[in-house]
């Protein structure tokens, strides 16, 4: 009975339509699942992980094959299948006008738990979520962490023996991911429950005891995380070259023959190789001359993208040479700062969501704000772009103060929105005609630059398409593109990889980096640690203040201590956050 | 920590129940667009339809044009100065009168000829000219009528102060039955009763149904052991409460503060309005199984009840005198049976001959909306 699969789908497939679209969000998907451990459900936006997790819970019905939870089947004894297991959707499923306690009760309500044991049972949750002191608070005022906890605490009242999660960790900060984790570690470990828990971040598959990996409704594989890394074994080697920057080293190496990924981080490359290429012929890469190179030890992130690559053999490189003319690398503007923000302030009813932001962006620099979200990263970004007018402080950019000269200061600025802001019912061709002419090309100009849109972009094939029926890949080129249409000098980019694929996110950041060699000045937000790597200086941002301001290496250097030595992007950031509580607390 | 054991798989529908309904209390309580349209918006339209908007006409700006002044003309003039529906204007001459017509400073002139006393003395009578302003035909028959009236009364007096009883063929008796006063506020209040309650279970609960969908709650219910006929039924009977809150503040004050009489039972009353409520609220959750964006819902449970309760019941406009195609179309207007109910048990009594076939055609109407809703909403995503 203990090894009975607690969770089994064979052939599983479930398509919708929508407005004529016809999507094919799973495709023949069979696994098992086996007790007792996490099982990762891993893969980008619309691989079809929240398909086949309401499909587990009974919520929907497949198109064929069929999905079995704790011996029983999820779609024909959907009820039953409910009552037994535990499911935390997208959003959490709180009512955010009910308090901590009364969004406990309602839940405790619905789950039949007993009176007489929910006293118990509350003193354990709130223990374990640390959301204790927080009982009467609103659930809609609570951070995003805690709602993350308060979501999980609510599908715990009665412990089952399946608890399904997804996407929990999404926009959450790294402390309170790393308290999921735990959280859910001790669930496994000592209430004997079995886990499945999908998501985007690549870097959590391997907390994971076996992973199944998505993409586009398919299985590309299933397995323990260390077997599908344990292949890149011999294949990933950390190159440097002194005197060149890490970003010009990517370039010359990726799409070389050979070469599977070309990563940046911090002060070298990660080069990830072909099979059976050998160490010696890499050498031999005219970017590889003179150069560092040591074998570093392979990530589950690398297996991934060597899968996702055997699978798409398009992926040309991104050369960007064309990206931008001589405009924006007008020349002899030396390195005055592009954009100097001192003392920003901004403030909603009593709330300070940012309070005191000082930075200075020098030209043709990939600046990056990262925090996790609600750190006040899209609040500075929208006041930077003249959106939002400051409570306080002051603000230039490209030599113009914001106050005064907010349009003539747009028309300088490329921005593209987390939301990507497209018309969904035009067409590629349209979207980009438009948005050329709001910045006030027109005639000539405007076809030139929509023709260099869609053959940079290589969205030529899908100029007649309406842009709502891109895939998010797809779409996320077209939102660069309609930024970039003015040939601006300076580009705002807020979260913009969010949910695309890692090939997706490889592609838009060779592209980023061929703007930034051209001399345009980027600013980026991000939630991923490891595109902080990516930048060439970066704040980290939490509640509205700026942490710690330097390049990726010295950030992470800060944060060395003899129990890290070697810490990541992420160590770091909690390391911040916790130094920033205690300085508060002391205070 | 206990190791989850085996459980009961079902059971305990009652505090289920319970938890939902609280729920859904707090919510009401916790949210001011629930409240405004719970118990503000009743309060607006009372006042609105108790005190501004009214059918009668009242002091209708008329023109009075002597063209030879005297004791006569005067005396006819003064009674229609002293009448509340009159707001008289006197004018020197007819083109004066009419230029106050054309520019609307009066909606109808009342002019008596230079030969009106010599007229008078005749036994056939003087006649008076009366010119009504027709573009509001309402105000202008009403106006017209009013005249007439006036006219009337003045010539009876006239007559027997001179001694002499008016010789007319058939004398007109009238009676107003349930309205005695004409007052048309006495007729909209109670029909209002039927436009609160459309508001608070068509369009609260669609709304609220829909964000439930919109904030991703409803998934996370859904995969509770709570059945949907336990996720509705929670929904019912707070809506209910909340409807019936709405009833009574309405009635309280349509009786209390405005005089509108209540002739008829108001247990029947109550009855008739939960029927109602049960039809409106089946009304909401069928729009809310299908609209599942606040967006949509509310413009579908606007469009699709509230227009048609405000235009279609016989609240404001007769049924009666509408063409038949349209009065065709009333009979699928839930409001309609119940505004019928409403006006019947305020004005007239407990007529158990409008009351029982009305409130007949309310339990089907509720029957089959709640049906709807509940084949309409399987417990799941699609």
């Amino acid at each position: 009975m203990d090894d009975a699969p607690i969770l089994e789908a064979v052939d599983l497939a479930k398509a919708f339509a929508a407005g004529g679209r016809h999507t094919q969000a799973l495709d023949g998907v069979s696994f098992t699942i086996r007790p007792g451990a996490v099982t990762g459900l891993i893969g980008p936006d619309g691989a079809g992980k929240t398909t086949l997790m309401r499909l587990a819970a009974g919520l929907l019905v497949p198109d064929a094959g069929r999905i079995r939870a704790l011996g029983l089947d999820s779609t024909r004894e959907s009820l039953a299948v409910q009552a037994a297991l535990g499911y935390m959707p997208q959003r959490f499923g709180l009512y955010e006008d009910l308090s901590v306690q009364e969004n406990l009760d309602l839940y405790a309500d619905l789950q039949s738990v007993p009176k007489t044991a929910r006293a118990e049972r509350y003193g354990e949750l709130m223990h374990m979520t640390g959301l204790g002191p927080f009982t009467r608070r609103l659930a809609g005022r609570l951070s995003g962490g805690m709602k993350q906890k308060l979501g999980l605490a609510c599908t715990l009242v009665r412990a089952p023996r399946l608890l399904l999660l997804d996407e929990p960790t999404v926009g959450v900060d790294p402390v309170s991911r790393r308290e999921l984790w735990a959280i859910v570690d001790r669930l496994v470990r000592d209430e004997g429950m079995s886990v499945l828990l999908s998501t985007a971040y690549l870097d959590e598959a391997e907390r994971c005891q076996a992973v199944i990996l998505l993409d586009q409704g398919r299985i590309l594989d299933q397995g323990p995380p260390a077997t599908i890394s344990a292949r890149m074994g011999g294949r990933t080697w950390a190159v440097s070259v002194t005197g060149k920057r890490p970003r010009d080293l990517q370039a010359g190496l990726s799409g070389q023959p050979g070469v599977v990924d070309a990563l940046v981080q911090g002060d070298h490359v990660r080069l990830v190789t072909q099979a059976g290429s050998d160490p010696a012929q890499l050498a031999r890469l005219p970017a590889l001359q003179d150069a560092r190179i040591d074998a570093v030890p392979p990530r589950f992130e690398d297996g991934f993208i060597d899968l996702l690559r055997a699978r798409s053999s398009a992926a040309a490189p991104v050369h960007g040479t064309s990206l931008v003319d001589g405009r924006a690398q007008r020349a002899g503007e030396g390195d005055a700062p592009v954009i100097q923000v001192e003392g920003l302030r901004r403030r909603f009813g009593k709330f300070w969501a940012v309070d005191g932001v000082s930075f200075a962006v020098r030209r043709g620099e990939i600046f990056g704000l990262l925090g996790a979200n609600g750190a006040g990263k899209s609040t500075t970004f929208r006041m930077l772009c003249g959106l939002l007018p400051a409570s306080a402080g002051t603000l230039q950019v490209a030599g113009l103060d914001l106050r005064h000269a907010a349009s003539t200061a747009r028309g300088r600025i490329g921005y593209m929105s987390q939301k990507f802001s497209l018309y969904g019912n035009l067409s590629v061709a349209q979207n980009l005609d438009f948005f050329a002419s709001a910045y006030g090309l027109a005639g000539q100009t405007r076809e030139q630059r929509r023709d260099w849109a869609l053959a940079e972009f290589e969205l030529a094939p899908y100029a007649g398409q309406l842009s709502a029926d891109l895939s998010l890949g797809y779409k996320q080129r077209l939102a660069m593109a309609c930024a970039l249409m003015h040939q601006p000098e300076i580009l705002f980019l807020d979260e913009p990889t969010s949910g695309v694929d890692p090939l997706a996110r490889r592609e838009f950041w060779q592209r980023i980096n061929a703007l930034a060699r051209a001399g345009v000045t980027v600013l980026v937000t991000t939630h991923f640690m490891e595109e902080a790597e990516y930048c060439d200086r970066l704040a980290i941002m939490a509640a509205g203040r700026i942490l710690a301001m330097d390049e990726p290496a010295a950030i992470k250097a800060g944060a060395r201590s003899p129990k890290h030595p070697e810490p990541s992007m992420e160590d770091a950031f909690i390391r911040l956050v916790e130094a920033a509580d205690a300085a508060q607390e002391a205070a | 920590m206990s190791a989850p054991e085996k459980q009961p798989l079902r059971g305990g529908g009652l505090m289920r129940l319970r938890g939902l309904v609280r729920k859904e209390f707090l919510q009401i309580v916790r949210d001011p667009s629930s409240i405004a349209i719970a118990f503000v918006m009743p309060i607006f339209l009372l006042v609105l339809f108790g005190y501004g908007v009214s059918l009668d006409a009242d002091h209708v700006p008329v023109a009075l044009v002597a063209e030879a002044p005297s004791a006569d003309t005067a005396d006819f003039f003064a009674s229609l100065e002293s009448s509340h529906y009159f707001a008289p204007l006197h004018a020197r001459t007819l083109a004066a009168a009419e230029q106050a017509l054309r520019e609307g400073q009066v909606h109808a002139i009342v002019r008596l000829r230079a030969d009106f006393a010599e007229q008078l003395r005749w036994p056939d009578g003087a006649p008076i000219q009366v010119i009504v302003n027709g573009v509001d035909a309402n105000t202008a028959r009403l106006t017209q009528g009013y005249v007439e009236g006036a006219w009337g009364n003045w010539l009876a007096r006239h007559a027997e102060s001179q001694g002499q009883t008016l010789a007319t063929p058939v004398e007109l008796q009238q009676r107003v039955w349930f309205n005695s006063e004409l007052r048309s506020r006495d007729y909209l209040v109670p029909g209002l009763v039927a436009i609160i309650m459309t508001l608070i279970g068509t369009l609260l609960t669609a709304l609220v149904m829909a964000r439930e969908w919109e904030r991703g709650t409803l998934e996370a219910l859904l995969v509770t052991p709570a059945s949907m006929s336990e996720v509705l039924l929670g929904k019912i009977i707070a809506y209910f409460v909340l409807g019936t809150g709405g009833m009574l503040l309405t009635v309280g004050l349509a009786v209390g503060l405005f005089d509108v009489p209540l002739r008829g039972s108001f247990w029947l009353l109550w009855a008739c309005a939960s029927l109602f409520l049960l039809a409106a609220l089946g009304m909401g959750l069928a729009i809310s199984a299908v609209a599942r964006n606040q967006f949509v819902a509310g413009q579908v449970a606007i469009i699709g009840t509230f227009l048609p309760a405000f235009l279609l019941s016989g609240f404001i406009f007769d049924i009666d005198s509408m063409p038949a195609v349209v009065q065709g179309i009333t009979h699928v207007i839930v409001a309609r049976y119940f505004v019928s109910i409403v006006q019947t048990l305020f004005l007239a009594g407990d007529v158990w001959s409008v009351v029982l076939p009305n409130a007949l055609a309310l339990l089907l109407m509720a029957a089959i909306f709640l049906g709807v809703t509940w084949r309409k909403s399987r417990k799941r995503l699609e």
